[in-house]
C-alpha cells in the first residue's frame, strides 16, 4: 500500500516535510515508524525507539497500533509544546 | 467578548484565558518564537476540543484563537474564551481547554534564544494536568513504547 508520510517540527529538519512510503498489507503506524526507523542515518536517529514520537493517521492523533490503509496520511511529530 | 456573548442573555459569565511569549525560558532569553502547526489538522484538533468542552460543561459559546508563524516576545499566543450562565462552568471549561491544547494540537515551538534555536519541550505536567479531566494526553510523557510487527 502507498501510504504518505509527514514530518514536523525537529523531524521534518532532519528527513524534511514528506515522503511517499511503501508499506504491507496490515501494517501498523508502529510498524512504519519501525521500517522508516530501520533505514539508519537521520531516520534511525528521530524516529528509533529512544525518542518520543507522535502519530497521526489521516489527520487525527493515533495510536501506534492503529493500522494503515491504502493512501493514508501520516504525520510523525515531537510531542506536541502548542497552547 | 462582545462577539461571544451577543444576542444571549441567558450569559452570565465570560472566562478567559491568554497566553503569552515570555523573555525568559529555561535559563535563556527569549527574543522570539517560531509556532508550527500542522495544517489541516490543527483546526480539525481545536474543533474536537471545543466539542469536548461543550460535551463536558454547561457552556454556551467558546472562542479558541492560536497564532502561528512569528512571535516576537510578549506577543500573545493564544485565546480561550467561554461562555456561560455562571462562573463555575465557565471557568473549569476554560482550563480544561488550556489543558487539552498544551498537549493534543498539533502545534511546535522553536524559540530563538540568546545561545541559538531551540526547539521547547513538552512538558510532563501538562499531561498531569489533563489526567485531571480523565484524559490521557500520552504526549510528554509518551505511552511505553514496543516494536510492532
Amino acid at each position: 500500500m502507498k501510504v504518505e508520510v509527514r514530518y514536523f517540527a525537529s523531524l521534518r529538519e532532519a528527513l524534511g516535510g514528506a515522503e511517499a512510503v511503501e508499506v504491507g498489507e496490515g501494517a501498523s503506524v508502529g510498524a512504519l515508524r519501525d521500517a522508516l526507523a530501520a533505514r539508519g542515518g537521520p531516520h534511525a536517529e528521530v524516529l528509533g525507539r529512544h525518542k518520543a514520537v507522535r502519530s497521526a493517521r489521516n489527520r487525527v492523533l493515533c495510536a501506534e497500533s492503529v493500522l494503515l490503509g491504502e493512501g493514508d496520511e501520516v504525520g510523525f511529530f515531537p510531542p506536541v509544546t502548542g497552547g | 467578548m462582545a462577539a461571544l456573548r451577543a444576542g444571549d442573555g441567558g450569559v452570565g459569565a465570560v472566562a478567559t484565558f491568554i497566553g503569552t511569549v515570555r523573555d525568559r525560558s529555561d535559563g535563556r532569553a527569549v527574543a522570539a518564537m517560531e509556532l508550527e502547526h500542522y495544517p489541516g489538522m490543527t483546526e480539525a484538533a481545536i474543533e474536537a476540543m471545543i466539542d469536548q468542552a461543550f460535551a463536558r460543561f454547561e457552556i454556551r459559546a467558546v472562542r479558541v484563537i492560536h497564532r502561528i508563524g512569528k512571535l516576537e516576545a510578549r506577543e500573545q499566543i493564544v485565546m480561550v474564551a467561554v461562555a456561560s450562565a455562571h462562573r463555575g462552568q465557565a471557568f473549569q471549561a476554560c482550563e480544561f481547554l488550556m489543558d487539552y491544547l498544551k498537549t493534543s494540537a498539533p502545534f511546535w515551538k522553536k524559540e530563538a534564544t540568546d545561545a541559538g534555536a531551540r526547539w521547547v519541550d513538552a512538558r510532563v505536567a501538562d499531561d498531569a494536568a489533563l489526567a485531571r479531566w480523565g484524559i490521557e494526553a500520552g504526549n510528554a510523557a509518551a505511552p511505553p513504547a514496543a516494536p510492532h510487527g
